[in-house]
């Protein structure tokens, strides 16, 4: 057994800002996974809502956990960003304002309009809705995306402005000139980069977004102003690939800048780092025909480019950013505490969950599992053991009172019930979708009802280690905003 | 079957990566202070791992795409020769309207797929409920989607792309008789 001196270190609390995001994503995150949940007792037949409840909550489900998924990442980003370049305050807390009030426009959208559309919104569904929802609901769900969107767009934005401030231009802050030229050890932090890569893609996935939301929006009362559906679904694919990317992308800024703190090892934006980052930046942007690999009218050539990208895009998350972690904590002395082993868990959540994601990009696989459970599947193991879990990990190393605060018993039990009840709920969503069981389903057929109770169980279990790690949250949140040595740092070792 | 394959495949990958975390973290708890040498070891293992990678993915990556669905002369080849029946097939919110229901074992099908109002997802499952084609039916498009039906029994047409409070029960089927 190894035992280390360990050197405090202050470290800055969060800001008051990033606190109300935090706050804001983890009450939303419980509400949402709750209404997992109860979709999942739904399929299971524990339960009886109806349809209509259902696709709603379906709906909410989608928006708002894609919603909460880029607050949260943005929160971390932010925070240790502005350590780096000078971010606008007021631009940040603009972004939370604009986010609750397009939060605040689709719950009435859904809850009192009835829409349920899907967060997808595919056109022209919003307009043609069989009577179930009115054209004001649909206004008001698209215009809530459109005001969301439009805050995101505002805070990236200032985050362009102060990195082209210090930096003098992405180029350099992606660190090119280390990647193309003579790597003098000078390039951007980790951080840095990172943030350069979310700004240049969320830009112009917000833009994209926008354009076919408002063009929507017109169509909605200007019927006359059709639209190509499959131009529609390109742009509204190409969005939601890219914002959804990007929030792991913030995320992974935790993981670079917490775990070298705790295993005293420098995490480096090297060549490989770096080169890594820009084929991600360019890998995002172009593989988003992945997801119309079943629309035979698009251009081939695409859907063929997004089973290639699909593949790559492998590379980056396994040999650069979780083998990056590997070699930081091995033989490290690293202290395991909460923070450290969820984000530890983290990197692997989102390593694992690529895998079944790349092999549904797979063009013959895709013409038999394609909108089966199959993808929710791969797409819970990266956001929830992966993104989520980075952001439980934030929230530990934020609200860490002392250096060498032990964590409670509870805490280490909701560790292993997250890492469990996620595996065991994603598994059970592949091994569905292996079964051919339709995602998307309010009802059930017979043979599929298996996988829904064991699912429902697994879900039960995530939804109740969450509960415990905000609660946690919550009732540190003097702490977090603090500045002072949270992630204790290892400085030699003495074997006993 | 191949979604038993990508299950197996996954499940095998998803394993090989949790024994690397387990392994690293059973490892990191008694610490090297030299961290160079083992950076140095650790970056000649990272350039295997690419090369293994690249070796691997690679030719599965193109491998799969030697019959893509899109083509004319997709699942033809255990078909007896015989030209294609064209099935005209419109999606509606919430039923399915097919041109005819019945098909000969063997019989190469050219499904025209298309939707009536909003995006619709043209799903074939088999007797098992196993499914084994598909293709979006979205307004002003028309899919072709190429299918030879190998075995007898009812084969089930699933909508597999969300259309609103009846799309579980946007179902048809699909008679499969001797020829």
């Amino acid at each position: 057994m190894a035992h280390h001196n360990y050197i405090a270190k202050p470290d800055h609390g969060a800001e008051l800002s990033v606190l109300a995001y935090l706050v804001t994503a983890g009450a939303v995150l419980l509400l949402m996974m709750t209404f997992g949940l109860l979709m999942r007792l739904e399929q299971a037949q524990l339960i009886n809502m109806g349809p209509m409840w259902f696709y709603q909550l379906m709906t909410l489900h989608g928006a708002g956990m894609v919603g909460i998924a880029g607050m949260a990442g943005a929160a971390i980003m932010w925070h240790f960003l502005r350590q780096y370049v000078d971010l606008s305050t007021p631009v940040f807390v603009a972004n939370l304002a604009l986010f609750l009030v397009g939060v605040g426009m689709i719950l009435g959208s859904v809850l009192l309009g009835n829409f349920h559309g899907a967060w997808t919104f595919l056109y022209p569904m919003p307009a043609k809705s069989m009577g179930m929802w009115s054209q004001g609901a649909a206004a008001m769900f698209m215009g809530g995306l459109l005001v969301i969107g439009v805050g995101f767009l505002l805070m990236h934005l200032d985050v362009a402005r102060a990195i082209i401030a210090r930096y003098g231009n992405f180029s350099r802050a992606l660190g090119w000139p280390q990647l193309f030229g003579h790597d003098d050890g000078e390039a951007p932090a980790p951080t840095v980069v990172a943030s350069a890569m979310v700004t240049i893609v969320n830009v112009i996935g917000l833009v994209a977004g926008a354009s076919i939301l408002t063009m929507m929006l017109v169509n909605l009362y200007v019927p006359g102003f059709a639209i190509d559906a499959l131009l529609a679904k390109g742009l509204i694919y190409f969005f939601g690939h890219v914002f959804i990317n990007a929030t792991i992308y913030m995320a992974v800024i935790a993981v670079y800048e917490i775990l070298p703190r705790y295993t005293q090892r420098p995490w480096k934006a090297n060549k490989v780092f770096l080169a890594s980052w820009t084929a991600s930046t360019l890998m995002v942007l172009f593989i988003f025909p992945h997801h119309l690999l079943m629309d035979f009218a698009f251009p081939t050539w695409m859907l063929v480019m997004g089973h290639i990208i699909g593949y790559m895009n492998t590379f980056p998350i396994l040999i650069v950013t979780g083998y990056g972690a590997l070699m930081v904590v091995f033989r490290s002395g690293i202290r395991w505490d909460m923070a450290s082993k969820l984000l530890f868990i983290s990197l692997f959540g989102w390593a694992a969950g690529a895998m079944p994601a790349f092999i549904d990009g797979t063009i013959t696989v895709n013409y038999v599992m394609h909108n089966t459970q199959w993808v929710p599947g791969h797409f819970h193991i990266y956001l929830l053991l992966g993104m989520v879990a980075m952001v439980f990990g934030f929230m530990y190393y934020l609200g860490k009172a002392h250096q060498a605060d032990e964590d409670t018993l509870l805490d280490r039990i909701a560790f292993w019930g997250f890492t469990s009840g996620t595996l065991g709920f994603t598994l059970s969503f592949l091994y569905a979708g292996r079964e051919s069981v339709a995602r998307r389903y309010a009802v059930h057929l017979p043979q599929w009802i298996p996988y829904d109770r064991i699912g429902s169980l697994f879900a039960a279990l995530v939804v109740l280690s969450s509960l415990l790690f905000i609660a946690r949250f919550l009732l540190r949140l003097g702490q977090a905003g603090r500045n002072h040595s949270r992630a204790p740092l290892a400085h030699g070792s003495v074997a006993v | 079957m191949l979604q038993e394959i990508a299950w197996l495949v996954s499940l095998a990958l998803m394993i090989l990566v949790a024994i690397g975390f387990t392994f690293v973290a059973i490892h990191s708890g008694k610490r090297a202070d030299d961290y160079t040498p083992m950076q140095v070891r650790a970056y000649r293992l990272r350039s295997k791992l690419f090369w293994v990678l690249v070796l691997v993915l690679g030719p599965v990556m193109v491998y799969n795409l030697r019959d893509l669905p899109y083509s004319a002369g997709h699942a033809r080849a255990a078909a007896s020769g015989a030209p294609a029946m064209v099935i005209e097939a419109k999606g509606y919110q919430w039923r399915w309207e097919l041109s005819r229901n019945s098909v000969g074992v063997g019989q190469p099908v050219e499904f025209h797929v298309t939707s009536a109002d909003i995006n619709h997802g043209f799903a074939i499952y088999d007797a098992e409920l196993h499914l084994v084609a598909q293709t979006q039916a979205m307004p002003g498009y028309t899919n072709k989607l190429n299918y030879t039906f190998s075995k007898k029994g009812t084969y089930r047409v699933l909508c597999l792309e969300y259309c609103g409070i009846a799309h579980h029960n946007m179902m048809t089927e699909i008679k499969v008789t001797d020829l």
